[in-house]
């Protein structure tokens, strides 16, 4: 028989105990909540599954879980080809790349709470500069008062902010492609369009699949810029899922059905970062139709 | 199929001055339509700068391009009808074997049957053919360098194919089979190939031409022995052979020529009148001999090796000279630290002065 060495648990125990009181002894006070009635801090009673189903059947959460769904899939379909082509556009060399990197990096360098700042005093239309020329132009403009205004304006406000960290990765995965690939490619005679069509972007596959969980996860996350912006209204237009949650729990202290809800959430991005990374993953590397995976 | 002459200078900065400046020092060079020529040298030599002026991915800074007389320093690498196969495989990861080596032509709008056809004949050629359908980026490095020399020879009205040192990242059993491929495309096919690499093995069995570059400059071309037996800059001398060749300082005087404080008899008359020189004489040519021989060398044995088919031996020379022989096995070794007299003189010894080969 092989001989166990019973020493490696001693090894990986500083982890275990690290994951435990950083991540799973906070996550188990969650499901503890969510199964109990908290009445008062003396008294609470086990319900079992029913904050589940309640959550569950919630209008108010079906609606933000929509919203939210439809704000992470636009802020993917906007951010990815955006930074791409912020990337293509990019000098490679010289102390142009310097300065153009710096620039591009600084709206990642602002707070959450800034951003929303910034763009409540741009979007305002007496003293902000766009609210004040969109006014100027004769459109009617208020991310207060018109529900897919603010949407719209939450949207752009996450593109202003985060497209840089997609440019700025895409940018480093096209500093990696030899040179041979492009001197290649025009002795091929490729069009400009071929060599990004089968050179820049099979390459840059790697950095993509972070950028697109990284802004998947960031955004299906995001709280503070709209909060600050348009505190989730008008009505409940950007209302997003964290929001609702953080209502829930601290405004109207739901403990059981804000834990119940918060482990439903966290499952939901668990699973779509889940399926998305392995689609990502089946696109780049599987054979042709019929050929490979089954 | 093209006649490629040269006729330039290349440096990477702006208005050179001196001969450092320069990546390649002016040059004047034909290579011949249907001929196999290596360009071989040590890194930085300039080597495949050359080779990427007639590509036409590097434009030279002086002088010109010529293709079958046709001046082609202007013309982009597509325009000029070159393939090239880089140092590392190029292939596109999402395509197939058989889409890779398409792609040159469907870039050109050939008609779909006329590809498949073309296709199908240089898969065939590099013994691709069962693996057609597979993707290309999950290949060994061998096939992954045959399908970009594929994607090379697809074109039928290449004019060159160039390669970069081809063979680096290629496993060594692998190395000579794919040498032995590329030897027979070129019978096949005819055309003008022109190969950079710093092996001297592979730049000797592969081309008929081989023009050996140190420091932007040519120093020599010629065929394989050419540049064995009559080395015609002492850098040829050092690169080419294994171990290269041996050098000795000698001075012509009255009686003779003194080699490395021994006077032997001059071999040749002009010899007698020269005062400084170098004796070049290769490791495979110099022998054990008679004490006092004519054309023969008092040394002392610094060191024995056992290479298996012969016996390298190490020996110092007059006061700090070390001469290298390549010795047959089946005679009686000496050892380290004997006295032995070495045969420098023969027909096979060269005479330098400068560098370069004077008798």
């Amino acid at each position: 028989m092989k001989p166990v060495n019973q020493k490696a648990w001693l090894l990986i125990l500083p982890v275990v105990l690290c994951v435990a009181f950083s991540a799973i002894l906070p996550l188990m006070t969650v499901v503890n909540y969510s199964v109990q009635d908290i009445i008062s801090p003396e008294r609470r009673i086990f319900v079992g599954t029913e904050w589940f189903k309640a959550v569950m059947r919630d209008d108010d959460l079906q609606g933000a879980l929509g919203r939210q769904i439809v704000f992470s899939l636009a802020v993917l379909l906007v951010e990815i080809p955006l930074g791409i082509m912020l990337a293509l556009s990019m000098p490679a060399k010289g102390w142009q790349s310097s300065a153009v990197l710096v620039l591009v990096a600084i709206s990642l360098l602002i707070p959450w709470n800034v951003v929303g700042t910034i763009w409540q005093i741009y979007g305002r239309a007496d003293i902000g500069l766009m609210g004040a020329t969109l006014a100027a132009l004769g459109i009617e403009y208020s991310y207060t008062g018109n529900a897919t205004q603010a949407w719209l304006t939450v949207l752009l406000m996450d593109v202003w902010h985060w497209t840089p960290l997609v440019a700025l990765l895409c940018y480093a995965g096209l500093r990696a492609i030899p040179d041979a690939f492009y001197q290649a490619a025009s002795i091929d005679g490729a069009s400009k369009f071929a060599v990004f069509r089968y050179i820049q972007l099979p390459k840059l596959r790697g950095v993509l699949m972070i950028a697109v969980l990284l802004r998947f996860m960031d955004s299906f996350m995001i709280y503070t810029e709209p909060f600050v912006l348009t505190g989730g209204g008008p009505g409940n237009a950007t209302t997003f899922l964290s929001q609702y949650l953080t209502q829930k729990a601290v405004g109207q202290f739901d403990l059981g059905p804000a834990a119940a809800f918060s482990l439903i959430y966290f499952l939901i991005i668990l699973l779509l970062c889940f399926i998305l990374y392995n689609w990502m993953q089946r696109v780049g590397t599987a054979d042709k139709p019929g050929a490979g995976h089954g | 199929m093209a006649r490629i002459e040269l006729d330039l200078a290349h440096a990477y900065k702006p208005n050179p001055q001196r001969d450092e400046d320069y990546a390649l020092l002016p040059l004047k060079m034909t290579f011949a339509d249907g001929g196999a020529y290596a360009l071989l040298g040590p890194s930085g030599c300039g080597k495949t700068t050359m080779l990427n002026i007639i590509s036409g991915l590097v434009r030279p800074s002086q002088g010109r391009v010529l293709f079958d007389g046709k001046d082609v320093t202007a013309l982009t690498p597509q325009l000029r009808n070159i393939a090239q196969v880089f140092q590392f495989p190029v292939i596109y990861d999402t395509m197939t074997v058989a889409e890779n080596l398409a792609f040159p032509l469907k870039n050109r709008g050939l008609a779909a049957d006329r590809i498949k056809q073309r296709v199908g004949q240089i898969a065939e050629m590099l013994e691709l053919s069962g693996q057609l359908d597979q993707r290309a980026a999950g290949l060994a490095a061998d096939a992954k360098q045959k399908v970009s020399l594929g994607r090379g020879l697809v074109r039928e009205d290449v004019s060159a194919v160039l390669f970069d040192e081809p063979l680096t990242v290629i496993d060594p059993h692998l190395k000579w089979q794919l040498r032995r491929k590329l030897k027979q495309i070129h019978h096949q096919l005819k055309l003008t190939l022109v190969y950079v690499t710093h092996d001297q093995v592979e730049a000797l069995t592969f081309a008929e031409q081989v023009l050996v570059m140190t420091r932007g400059r040519t120093v020599q071309a010629g065929s394989a022995s050419e540049l064995f037996e009559r080395p015609q800059h002492t850098f040829v001398g050092h690169f080419i052979g294994s171990p290269g060749m041996n050098f000795l300082p000698a001075s012509g005087t009255a009686d003779g020529i003194e080699v490395a404080g021994t006077m032997l008899r001059s071999p040749r008359a002009a010899l007698s009148s020269i005062r400084n020189f170098s004796l070049g004489v290769r490791p495979e040519y110099v022998s054990l001999a008679a004490a006092k021989a004519d054309g023969a060398v008092p040394a002392s044995v610094t060191q024995l090796q056992d290479v298996g088919t012969y016996w390298l031996l190490t020996a110092r020379v007059g006061a700090d000279t070390l001469v290298r022989a390549r010795l047959g096995g089946e005679q009686a070794m000496p050892k380290v630290g004997d006295d032995v007299w070495l045969q420098v003189v023969s027909e096979h010894t060269c005479y330098y002065r400068n560098e370069e080969l004077i008798a």
